[in-house]
């Protein structure tokens, strides 16, 4: 993403409160319509950066610009941003209309016009008929719905939202996710998207920043950073991750191998990576990128390892193998195709097995 | 081993099995009152409510009685008659005094609200620590007696008070203001101060509980300081502030001491002249009949105010 085509565009921004420094240096770009997520785990920044945007918080040093104009003179309610709070802070004095419709005073619009546009975000948000309806009589989905037509009816350029799911219930939170996606969808707004919930930010996100620290450790795509995490700590936040010591062996050939702890030599285009000889590195592989079988299988990757322990979850089964070469077991989940995976829970310790793997799958890291 | 040892202690003859197990004992009493949620409750009230029968419902059902009665000489006619209402209803002098009390006490209850209301806001949203020490330093002058506080007032305002003789040294005036003292606007000052921690406390509770990221939502949908304080903190301080109303403007009306000290003849109010009745006058039956008419107009007075908030709350959304 090149600088110029960024509606967002957070330049070296930093945030101290009083000694500690919540934010570190940030730099992202966001552009327009997106469905941007600041993921990481409660503490690290995002809910800050969030706030920086809505101008709750002024920056320490750096300058956000939103469609161009700098951020820092302009106070929260002249910007042209819109926040979905994290418990939704609907105005308990107020029935759902006058909740919904409390920016638009600002506009002197003709009452019965009002009325209107207030009609249409209830019918947007799947809830005709509550505009009569008092605070206190809502659900937790009900409030949420009705915090996001609030800042959705004043066409914002941004919405902001703060872990907007987090206090719904599973099935709720994850029917709630795809009209979310399908409402952001229908109205282009961008989105910036706080969450802990690296699932959530999976599904929902076109891009996501993962932060930790204060610090933006990789800004990808879901697929981007799950596939190819820049660091240990991205690989690990989102989904699980297996970690082998490995060391680059060149002999002049046009692919370099990997010589990895317990995995033996795996062969890595140069394309993706550039490491000497004799580099250290860390070789990292999905629990799913294994495939499991009790015999030898016909793969080019494979090594004999021996059960440690397993867990049947219904669509898939997870086992811990232990291979030689490596103290700790490796974690693998299987899809639950065959008898073997099926009756995960029923094979008894020490059961030797084999695992298999292709080269693309593996993921070169930096040692830590 | 150890799971045969537990199978057999949970079959072992002590224990008998399910079906059987020995009744739950509760006595008749703990069962009505489990299942009466209305009887837990007065159960609960009663030490206030017997206080509240002794103290105040009795008493007033005298009082009641008392202003149906009227004066014969030293003597009162216990025959029950409508005379003093009569009087009170024909005769101007009540009706002036009553307005004038009430009209007191009102600006006196707007003028401490108003005055108050900025300083319960600094408290619950710009103090971070040590709420509690401001707290009580705002209290602070009610540690001292009522009276000593009129007293205080007295001096501060008197002929050759603080503010006469202060204004005097400076020049800036020639005799003393004389307006100052005995007058509905000492009043009205004193009873401001000396009432002002019933304001601040109801307020300062009511702002405190106001979430603030419902100011956030207010300041993030376009409302600048002023549209957000009257849109969202005022209505939602509403509770504390007719509560302030109500804890000041009911015992005002009624009060005698500040101004049988500070009022002069323009100042006196309904208070005096009910207390005078009682004492030196002795016609407790009309004084019962004024006490009577003054609760009656306070209470049309907390209806309509109660109406009339209610209605601009509903307006200011």
């Amino acid at each position: 993403m090149t600088g110029s085509s960024a509606f967002i565009s957070v330049r070296s921004v930093s945030k101290a409160f009083g000694r500690f420094l919540a934010i570190d240096n940030v730099s992202m770009d966001i552009a327009q319509g997106e469905f941007f997520s600041l993921l990481g785990a409660s503490g690290c920044g995002k809910t800050t950066l969030l706030r920086m945007l809505a101008g709750f918080e002024s920056t320490t040093r750096g300058e956000i610009f939103i469609d161009g104009q700098p951020m820092s003179p302009v106070p929260p309610h002249h910007r042209p941003v819109n926040m979905v709070f994290q418990n939704y802070a609907i105005f308990p004095h107020l029935n759902v209309r006058d909740n919904i419709a409390y920016g638009l005073r600002k506009q002197r619009l003709p009452r019965a016009r009002r009325h209107e546009m207030v009609e249409e975000m209830l019918e947007l948000i799947k809830l005709p008929g509550f505009g009569t309806r008092k605070a206190n009589e809502l659900s937790g989905g009900q409030r949420q719905r009705i915090a996001l037509a609030r800042a959705l009816i004043l066409r914002p350029k941004v919405l902001l939202l703060d872990e907007p799911l987090g206090a719904l219930d599973k099935q709720l939170r994850e029917q709630m996710q795809l009209e979310l996606r399908a409402l952001q969808r229908k109205v282009g707004i961008t989105f910036v998207f706080v969450t802990h919930d690296q699932e959530e930010a999976l599904t929902l996100s076109d891009r996501i920043a993962v932060m930790q620290g204060g610090q933006v450790l990789q800004v990808d795509t879901p697929a981007g950073l799950y596939e190819s995490p820049n660091s240990r700590s991205v690989a690990s936040f989102i989904g699980n991750m297996n970690f082998f010591r490995g060391t680059v062996r060149r002999n002049g050939a046009a692919n370099a191998i990997i010589e990895t702890e317990g995995l033996g030599a795996i062969p890595v285009p140069d394309s993706r990576f550039a490491r000497p000889d004799g580099a250290a590195v860390q070789v990292a592989l999905r629990p799913e990128k294994f495939a499991i079988s009790p015999t030898k299988p016909d793969a080019v990757h494979a090594v004999q390892g021996r059960l440690a322990n397993s867990a049947y979850l219904g669509e898939r089964s997870h086992f811990y193998i232990t291979i030689e070469g490596r103290g700790e077991p490796i974690a693998v989940s299987a899809p639950n195709h065959n008898r073997f995976v099926a009756n995960a829970g029923s094979h008894a310790e020490d059961t030797p097995l084999w695992l298999s793997w292709s080269s693309d799958a593996i993921v070169v890291l930096d040692p830590e | 081993m150890p799971e045969a040892l537990d199978r057999m202690t949970r079959f072992s003859p002590t224990h008998p099995p399910p079906g059987e197990m020995p009744r739950i004992k509760t006595g008749r009493i703990a069962t009505l009152l489990h299942r009466n949620e209305t009887l837990r409750g007065y159960l609960l009230m009663s030490p206030t409510l017997a206080i509240m029968t002794i103290g105040i419902i009795i008493p007033f059902i005298i009082l009641l009685v008392l202003s149906f009665w009227t004066r014969q000489g030293f003597e009162f006619d216990t025959t029950l008659t409508l005379t003093n209402y009569r009087r009170v209803a024909s005769e101007p002098i009540f009706g002036a005094l009553l307005a004038r009390s009430l009209w007191i006490s009102g600006v006196a209850t707007i003028t401490t609200v108003a005055l108050c209301y900025p300083m319960a806001y600094f408290v619950a949203f710009h103090v971070r620590r040590n709420k509690m020490m401001w707290l009580i330093l705002i209290t602070l002058p009610f540690w001292t007696s009522y009276l000593l506080r009129v007293f205080a007032w007295k001096v501060i305002l008197g002929y050759e008070g603080v503010i006469n003789s202060a204004l005097i040294s400076l020049g800036w005036i020639e005799a003393p203001l004389e307006f100052l003292l005995y007058s509905r606007e000492a009043v009205i000052i004193t009873l401001a101060h000396a009432w002002a921690a019933f304001a601040i406390l109801p307020l300062y509770v009511s702002l405190e509980k106001i979430d603030k990221s419902l100011l956030e939502a207010a300041t993030d949908l376009g409302d600048g300081p002023v549209a957000r304080f009257f849109r969202v903190t005022l209505p939602l301080s509403m509770p504390g502030v007719i509560a302030a109303c109500f804890l000041i403007f009911i015992p005002t009306t009624g009060d005698y001491i500040t101004p049988a000290l500070l009022g002069g003849p323009d100042g006196m109010m309904i208070g005096n002249f009910i207390q005078v009745q009682f004492g030196p006058v002795n016609n407790w039956p009309m004084g019962a009949t004024l006490s009577i008419v003054l609760m009656l107009w306070i209470c049309a007075i907390a209806l309509v105010f109660l109406f009339v908030t209610r209605k601009a709350q509903e307006r200011i959304a």
